[in-house]
């Protein structure tokens, strides 16, 4: 999902924001009595985000900041009677620098908990070193499935998605919709890789046929040599997986061959989220899977997107949720230990144990540490997203290779 | 049902030719703009791709005000023109007799400024641009495909331009004195023409082309962070096949290009772009000047 490209480089910045949670910290230490760990408990929870705050994923990453802000504000600015103190570190959506920055954050700032990242390629360096450090992780974004999978640890946790959980309901969708045979096209990349594999691991066992898998270089967005093919092929469906520009582009150069309305368009949900209210038209039809839809009906997440847009002065989106969950989580891992992040394994026991009230709908943790949630079924209806209904109850990434599942 | 494109059938093939003359023709106007700045004035321009970037975010951003294109392009070129010129005057003129490094390092910087104003201005979101409803409509061309009238308007009008600067280059004087500011630049300022002026006007031509080629390709391509640097390296692709300095090398090279890149994709999808530089590298080898490049 990266579109940057090698001549898009720029300084790194941290902030240390903070003044206040300091202040509010020290504070709090003078009531609160500590269990265990008397002096490590009177100090701040410090949290190092490693997150992208320029360049294409930006938005995202003030997203899931300010969402995970937004959840501790609501519990007082605390976490565990413990004041919160965050660091923010660009990470540039650079996986070469993803390394040094994690090791930064933990070795130099002291954080105690680290959340991120958007990009798959930062997550995995990431989740490499924090699993030597041992430092508590959320990935709050990035979906690469090996993260839960042969990379799994016990300190890292996931409060998004794994891209296969991602896709693998709409195999299932599309042959309840009656279709017999797809083509995919997506980019030549990891995460467009893995989400085909979803699609096709309920697609093909329900007696689906794949006529022709296209994989275009990424990032290329010339899509009318492969468009020519689709109409020429006339499959049942056309199953597919872009994001940000290259989702725009796709959708509207879908349309504007003429495919729109002869040959349905199926997708993981990132190929609409944010992008069909600039689509118009184009996007009408459009079915996708997701763990959530800006849709969603519910009291919970009513409010949770009021409240996100009176804060931050922009909507919500699924991004928001992750990083609001990974905070809850980290409460919930916390309380469990009055504070005291030193005994983890209790941490941990509690957030596996626990049931997260989240707005995409309530989700437990398997034992890969990656969500067991349902998979929305989501379709573009004139110009609105809607909810068709869940196309998977509590859907869990197999996890396959990881040794703790 | 067929299985692949091999038994795909004649009027398969002509789509697909007219999908590769269509991409190239919108490389050409790109690329067109490169091969001037750089074949005449000796600049290696970096930024060339953040004008396409900023022609782009202008027609969306003009679009939204004014409610069509075509008056968004109207209000964009002009614009486009003057920070071409004024960044010819305040940052290229110093570095003319300076080493092509410098140019190179100034031009770059010139890319993250340009992507700094741009998420200043205008954020980092992903933007379409609504097709103007005179040309809303699709030709059908298969039961299935048809084809947008937009994207025949995007060629008519690149044919158009190219005719333009073809008589511009070749029948007028300005063209006389830029082809030669490109062949010997002392000898044409000891002839008593004012270069820097020229230079001046090549740059700010180069600029125009560029910002109007993302303006004419907004609707069809999407307005998205990083559309610059994507655009700029196929068309130095471009300029390096068809040769530099030679508006009909951009011509030839664009539309190699564009037809490579769209057979690759269907042959060979995986390895498209990798299709593109294979072509390259053949080319230079036949001729490393380019196609039409002076040796």
């Amino acid at each position: 999902m990266n579109d940057k490209t090698l001549l898009n480089v720029k300084s790194t910045r941290r902030q240390v924001l903070g003044g206040a949670a300091v202040a509010a910290g020290v504070a709090a230490a003078g009531t609160f009595v500590p269990t265990r760990f008397a002096i490590g408990a009177q100090a701040n929870v410090k949290i190092g985000f490693l997150l992208p705050y320029s360049g294409t994923y930006a938005a995202l990453g003030h997203n899931i900041t300010d969402a995970f802000k937004m959840r501790v504000a609501e519990l007082g600015n605390k976490l565990a009677g413990r004041g919160v103190e965050y660091v923010m570190l660009d990470s540039e959506a650079a996986p070469p620098k993803a390394k040094d920055n994690t090791a930064r954050l933990i070795l130099k700032d002291k954080c105690d908990v680290l959340v991120g990242p958007v990009h798959s390629g930062v997550a995995m360096a990431m989740a490499q070193v924090a699993r030597d450090e041992g430092t508590l992780t959320i990935v709050a974004n990035a979906g690469a499935d090996n993260i839960t999978r042969e990379m799994c640890a016990p300190n890292i946790f996931r409060s998004s998605f794994s891209n296969w959980q991602s896709t693998y309901p709409c195999g299932s969708v599309m042959l309840k919709d009656g279709i017999k045979d797809a083509v995919t096209i997506t980019w030549n990349y990891p995460a467009g890789k893995q989400m085909m594999q979803g699609f096709k691991d309920s697609f093909l066992p329900g007696g689906g046929k794949i006529v022709k898998e296209i994989l275009i270089d990424f990032p290329s967005v010339e899509f009318q040599a492969h468009l020519t093919e689709i109409a020429a092929l006339k499959p049942g469906a056309v199953f597919t997986f872009f994001a940000g520009g290259g989702a725009l582009k796709f959708i509207n150069d879908y349309a504007a061959a003429g495919l729109q309305g002869k040959i349905p368009l199926y997708g993981a949900g990132f190929l609409t989220d944010g992008v069909y209210q600039k689509a118009g038209a184009a996007a009408n039809g459009i079915k996708t899977t997701l763990h959530y839809s800006d849709a969603l009906d519910t009291p919970k997440n009513r409010a949770f997107r009021q409240n996100f847009e009176s804060n931050a002065k922009r909507p919500a989106d699924v991004y928001a949720v992750q990083g609001y969950d990974a905070a809850e989580m980290l409460r919930v891992g916390l309380e469990a230990t009055k504070g005291d992040l030193g005994a983890q394994d209790k941490v941990v026991a509690a957030i596996e144990k626990a049931t997260i009230e989240s707005p995409r709908g309530n989700f437990t943790i398997s034992k890969a540490h990656n969500p067991v949630q349902d998979i929305y079924l989501r379709e573009i209806v004139n110009g609105e997203e809607k909810v068709l209904g869940v196309a998977h109850k509590a859907l869990a990434d197999p996890a396959t290779g990881c040794k703790m599942a | 049902m067929r299985a692949g494109p091999i038994g795909m059938d004649f009027s398969y093939y002509l789509i697909q030719i007219l999908n590769g003359v269509q991409y190239g023709f919108l490389l050409f106007l790109v690329a067109s703009g490169l091969t001037l700045i750089f074949g005449i004035m000796g600049i290696i321009n970096l930024a060339h791709g953040s004008f396409y970037m900023v022609g782009a975010y202008l027609a969306y951003w003009l679009t939204g005000v004014t409610g069509n294109l075509f008056y968004a392009i109207l209000l964009g070129v002009p614009i486009s023109v003057v920070l071409g010129l004024l960044i010819e005057r305040f940052g290229i003129t110093f570095l003319y007799k300076r080493d092509h490094l410098y140019q190179v390092l100034f031009t770059y910087g010139l890319i993250l400024v340009f992507n700094e104003m741009r998420s200043v201005l205008w954020g980092n979101d992903v933007h379409g641009v609504p097709v103007p409803d005179l040309l809303s409509g699709a030709i059908p061309l298969t039961e299935t495909q048809s084809y947008p009238v937009y994207r025949l308007f995007i060629s008519l009008v690149c044919v158009a331009l190219a005719a333009c600067l073809y008589l511009v280059i070749q029948r007028t004087r300005l063209g006389m004195t830029i082809r030669a500011g490109a062949s010997n630049r002392e000898m044409v300022q000891s002839l008593g023409i004012d270069i820097s002026r020229l230079f001046a006007v090549v740059f700010g031509l180069g600029a125009a082309l560029a910002a109007f080629a993302g303006m004419i390709a907004a609707p069809v391509s999407s307005v998205y962070p990083g559309m610059g640097e994507h655009v700029l390296i196929i068309s130095f692709v471009v300029v390096v096949i068809g040769g530099v300095g030679s508006i009909k090398g951009a011509f030839i090279g664009a539309m190699l290009i564009g037809l490579t890149h769209t057979f690759g994709a269907v042959f060979v999808p995986q390895a498209a772009s990798m299709a593109v530089y294979a072509v390259m590298a053949l080319v230079l080898l036949w001729r490393p000047q380019g196609l039409f490049g002076k040796a």
